[in-house]
């Protein structure tokens, strides 16, 4: 035993170190590409005769600069959370699904139809029902790309763009007709929740809990994929499908289970959007929130815990857009060629890992 | 359709013969754009920043040049440009195409809103159209077939590129690199610069996709003026099987099931607008799910391709 | 130029009886350096578009551009701003970064719960909302709506359009069925009615306040249906105006004033004139005066006026309009006036029954009237 121990022990030291610098590379590589990014963007303002340094000064103040700052990015984080989980999850089978968006629309119309009936009833009860329409709803909706993908072989990118076409027509649809509330006048909705089924805010920040559940979902997954046999036969089913199957990992099941949750977690979204934010099911549901996941998944190279300061990051920029407008009459669209600018040169500081020498584990295991 | 009273099924089929002329072009350019660029192996799903880009930078262009023709050029530089740098970018190791794609359309859209306020009050001119109605007698049928050059000349270059991809050495040379990078390389074909000529290549008929739409049909530049003609390409593309000519379909009919939803309403069918509105997306994934097969990777697919591995 | 008409009157005097101005001139205290003086107030617009559309959202940057000459103002401009949380914290940032005590979130769907929400959070600022109904027993002391009775442009338009129609069909594009939108189209009808009672008006709506495509489709649609005069309500008419005159159609504008984009075929438009109301909006609040809650107007308020006439409008054309206008100015006026009928056949009003434009059942409308061809849902 002891013998063990110190074997471990003398291994531990190198490896401790290797570990660091390959670690450190994940770490510095993305940062130096933002940083890089951002010069990039400097430059397209100075270009242009405009101040980078109060442009980066607005960024900070409205993104993270305050606490105010901080509860506005969160808010903005939290949707993008759920999204960006419906991608990465998926994207472990080596599926690419885009529509995430048909999800979170078809999760919140289910949550606001539900409430209808919900109403009165005794509310943990209420509250629990309703977020598990919002969150089968978002299940079937991917469920049934991951099921034509294994049955019919049907291109999961395709039919999930194409489904949330269809869930956002479906969506205005339903709310502009049998489930229309004709209170809602100008703004066509579904029935105004009962007071007892809303999420409620936080102490601090000034958000609801909804953003919460984000966080734990990233987490959750993470577990899922890194932990559990499943995530493990993700993980060698995702590299070939095809081969898996030969192999005979369970890869039916392994689809269906990993989009259907990937939906599930978009469909809580816009549970989330109906129950805390806009408290019945509307047009604004279809907010984009999907397609901005596509690219919080990918920046976080598909790790789900990677995914929460990518969020943070994201909605940082578009926290920071109000500001930029009014202070330095920028136009509203500064914060997509910024965000084009930083995702463009992070996505392709991917070539950069291994080439540096200051990263490689065997300069500092050697040592 | 028995619902429909008399004389409306005509009416609804020359409003959906029209809508698929005029709505099809920047379908069709944009998906021969995508059709070109996945032959090759890449997968461009940024094509919807290109095309509004192209869109901003062609209306800009002709509205400062007095000539429409010189904004469709320039529509189409901007659109090399951008398929350049989504080429040259995702030649780097370990770079994702999708997620580049992603980024770029992004950075597109930012650019052309970014650098489009200005140009949202001024009035271009448009491009002309040739009237190939001028033999009936019906105003409908008339305005149905008013066709712009760019959709003849779209109808020409998949004819062309589907020849060229079938019958030259160029075709060979980019269906190679797109299925087999091994056998590409052992055939001493030069990898990189294929994909960056046919992602550019692809880039150019996006922007000229754009350019229609600000210069023709709608034929006006603002925020809104694409509907997801970019995105939709991926879908068109694997639609029509990466065959060229199959492009040109699916464009048509895409563009006529979206000529639906109004053509409907406007003969008096008008419960139920937006799921008409859907029509294309419906019909799109229902052909999609008749043709596919679990058994069998997708017929056409080039082997390099990310999504269809 | 009208010197300031009926129902102004009674709108100032409510602006100087309302009971002690609480506006938020205290949170200036607290604000960056070099923003803050005494006497000034800072005014935010918030646009859910962007604020040069030729439509809705451009009728109110004009209005917010005619409010910065007002000494003593700021203004802050927010565009493209989404009716999700994201107007919630753009309304917050203006109050915190910017000390706004006045703001005019100007989309309908800016109001509940978004507006609602900020307006608990800050009882201090002032939020103008337009288009809602605000009413006493529901909403916040510190939030007002106000509105225009547009459908009476829409009903001039309709007299326009009666006189050029040689069809007599008449088209409008429409982005979706709610009740600000319908009594745009039933006004619009009737106004031609009273031209000619045999014109129908045929609808189509896109779905969507702003997809080009879809609007330029629709457009196309009705005039190959031989629409020959065509108006819309969208939030950005240009695509409507342009691909209508191109199909050789004639066009009444709305929101703002389209007459550059189709300078033959425009005939008139009703625009809003957001450039008054908020003037006076504005000075009341910079003065210390409370702004009514709830306030309304039309044409004698100069809230909405009339595009000039384009060169296809015939004199009698003009002269019936200028003759309806005065009976509009007098007050009274109704364009739902029994009896009439849905076109479903529901009676809506009795005979001698008249909706009169103030009338606030009317923002709420359900129906298209006989005469309309297409349905709500």
């Amino acid at each position: 035993m002891a013998q063990v121990e110190s074997m471990a022990h003398s291994m531990a030291r190198p490896d401790w170190r290797a570990r660091f610098a390959r670690q450190s590379e994940a770490i510095i590589i993305p940062l130096s590409a933002l940083v890089l990014g951002l010069a990039g963007f400097a430059l397209f303002l100075f270009v242009q005769g405009k101040s980078p340094v109060q442009f980066f000064q607005l960024v900070w103040l409205g993104g993270f600069g305050t606490g105010f700052s901080w509860q506005n990015t969160l808010s903005r984080a939290a949707p993008l959370l759920l999204a960006g989980l419906c991608v990465a999850i998926p994207a472990r089978l080596g599926l690419v699904v885009i529509g995430g968006e048909g999800a979170i629309v078809m999760g919140g119309v289910a949550a606001g139809a539900a409430a209808i009936v919900l109403s009165g009833l005794w509310a943990p009860f209420g509250i629990v029902a309703m977020a598990a329409a919002g969150a089968l709803a978002g299940a079937l909706w991917i469920g049934a790309v991951g099921a034509l993908r294994h049955w019919r072989g049907v291109n999961e990118t395709i039919s999930s763009l194409l489904l949330a076409y269809i869930a956002i027509a479906l969506m205005n649809h339903l709310v502009e007709g049998p489930l229309r509330d004709p209170a809602s006048l100008n703004k066509p909705s579904t029935p105004t929740i009962d007071a007892a089924l809303a999420v409620g805010k936080m102490p601090w920040p000034n958000v609801h809990w909804g953003r919460l559940t984000g966080v734990f979902a990233c987490i959750l997954t993470w577990i899922l994929l890194e932990r559990t046999a499943w995530g493990f036969a993700a993980r060698m089913a995702g590299s070939n499908l095809r081969a898996a199957q030969v192999q005979g990992l369970p890869v039916g099941a392994l689809i269906l289970g990993f989009t259907a949750f990937a939906g599930c977690l978009a469909g809580l979204a816009g549970y989330f959007e109906v129950a805390a934010v806009h408290g019945s099911a509307n047009a604004s549901l279809a907010a984009g929130y999907g397609y901005s996941g596509i690219l919080v998944a990918f920046l976080a190279r598909h790790n789900p815990l990677a995914i929460i300061p990518v969020a943070l990051l994201l909605a940082g920029f578009e926290a920071s857009s109000g500001l930029l407008q009014r202070r330095m009459g920028l136009p509203d669209a500064s914060v997509l060629v910024l965000q084009g600018f930083v995702f463009v040169a992070i996505l392709a500081s991917e070539a950069v890992y291994g080439r540096l020498r200051l990263f490689s584990p065997e300069r500092w295991s050697r040592a | 359709m028995s619902f429909l009273p008399d004389g409306h099924l005509s009416s609804v089929a020359i409003a959906m013969l029209g809508g698929a002329v005029r709505v099809s072009t920047p379908f069709l350019f944009v998906s021969l754009g995508e059709c070109l660029t996945e032959k090759s192996g890449r997968i461009n799903l940024g094509l919807e920043g290109t095309l509004i880009f192209g869109a901003m930078s062609g209306y800009a262009v002709a509205f400062m040049t007095g000539s429409a023709w010189a904004g469709v050029g320039a529509a189409a530089l901007a659109g090399a440009a951008f398929g350049l740098v989504h080429g040259l970018l995702c030649s780097l190791p370990r770079v994702n195409d999708i997620a580049i794609g992603i980024a770029l359309m992004l950075f597109g859209m930012g650019l052309a809103f970014y650098f489009g306020k200005g140009f949202i009050q001024p009035v271009a001119p448009t491009l002309p159209s040739i009237n190939l109605g001028w033999w009936s007698d019906s105003p409908q049928l008339r305005s149905a077939l008013r066709i712009n050059a760019l959709f003849l000349l779209g109808i020409v270059l998949a004819l062309g590129m589907a020849w060229m991809v079938r019958a030259t050495r160029i075709g060979l040379i980019i269906r190679t690199v797109g299925d087999s990078s091994d056998a590409a390389r052992a055939l001493g074909f030069r990898l990189v610069l294929v994909r960056v000529a046919s992602t550019s290549a692809g880039g150019a008929l996006s922007g000229i996709a754009g350019a229609y739409l600000s210069l023709y049909y709608p034929g006006s530049w603002n925020e809104g003026i694409s509907s997801g003609q970019g995105l939709m390409a991926v879908a068109l593309v694997i639609f029509a099987r990466w065959n060229p000519v199959g492009c040109v379909w699916a464009a048509l009919l895409f563009g006529a099931a979206g000529a639906l939803g109004p053509a409907l309403q406007s003969v008096g069918i008008t419960q139920g607008y937006y799921l008409f509105f859907a029509a294309p997306y419906l019909l799109t994934l229902g052909v999609l799910i008749a043709t596919s097969s679990p058994n069998r990777s997708m017929s056409g697919a080039p082997g390099e391709l990310s999504i269809t591995r | 130029m009208r010197p300031s008409s009926r129902l102004l009157t009674p709108t100032r005097r409510l602006f100087l009886q309302s009971t002690a101005a609480v506006t938020g001139l205290a949170a200036l205290g607290s604000l960056p350096a070099g923003k803050a003086h005494a006497a000034n107030v800072t005014v935010g617009f918030i646009y859910v578009g962007p604020k040069d559309d030729f439509g809705y959202n451009q009728a109110h940057a004009e209005g917010a551009a005619a409010v910065r000459s007002i000494p003593g103002v700021t203004i802050i401009e927010e565009e493209n701003v989404a009716e999700t949380v994201d107007v919630q914290n753009t309304m917050e940032s203006m109050i915190q970064f910017d000390g706004a005590s006045l703001i005019f979130p100007t989309s309908f769907g800016y109001f509940d719960p978004h507006i609602l929400t900020v307006a608990q959070r800050h009882p201090d600022v002032r939020f103008q909302h337009c288009g809602g109904l605000w009413s006493a027993d529901r909403h916040p002391e510190n939030v007002g709506s106000y509105f225009g009775y547009i459908g009476m442009g829409q009903y001039l338009n309709g007299i326009a359009a009666g006189h050029a129609t040689r069809s007599k069909r008449i088209g409008f594009v429409a982005a979706k069925p709610i009740p600000q939108v319908l009594l745009n189209i039933n006004s619009f009808l009737l106004g031609a009615r009273s031209v000619d009672p045999e014109i129908i008006c045929q609808v189509i709506f896109t779905g969507e306040w702003s997809m080009s495509v879809r609007e330029a489709e629709a457009t196309n649609a009705l005039a190959d249906q031989g629409c020959d005069v065509i108006t819309c309500h969208v939030d950005g008419p240009k695509v409507v105006m342009e691909t209508a005159a191109a199909r050789d159609c004639f066009v009444c504008g709305y929101h703002a004033d389209q007459s550059a984009l189709a300078p033959e075929k425009y005939l008139t438009g009703a625009e809003w004139n957001w450039a008054q109301v908020y003037t006076s909006m504005v000075t009341a609040h910079l003065a210390g005066e409370a702004i009514p809650n709830f306030v309304r107007g039309g044409l004698a308020d100069d809230f909405i006026k009339m595009s000039p006439f384009g060169p296809a409008v015939t004199e009698s054309a003009q002269g019936q309009i200028a003759d309806t206008k005065a009976k509009i100015l007098a007050g009274g006026y109704a364009v739902i006036q029994g009896p009439l009928n849905d076109n479903k056949g529901n009676q809506i009003a009795a005979a001698g029954q008249n909706f009169e434009e103030t009338d606030v059942a009317l923002e709420s409308m359900d129906y298209l009237v006989e005469g309309v061809i297409g349905s709500i849902s």
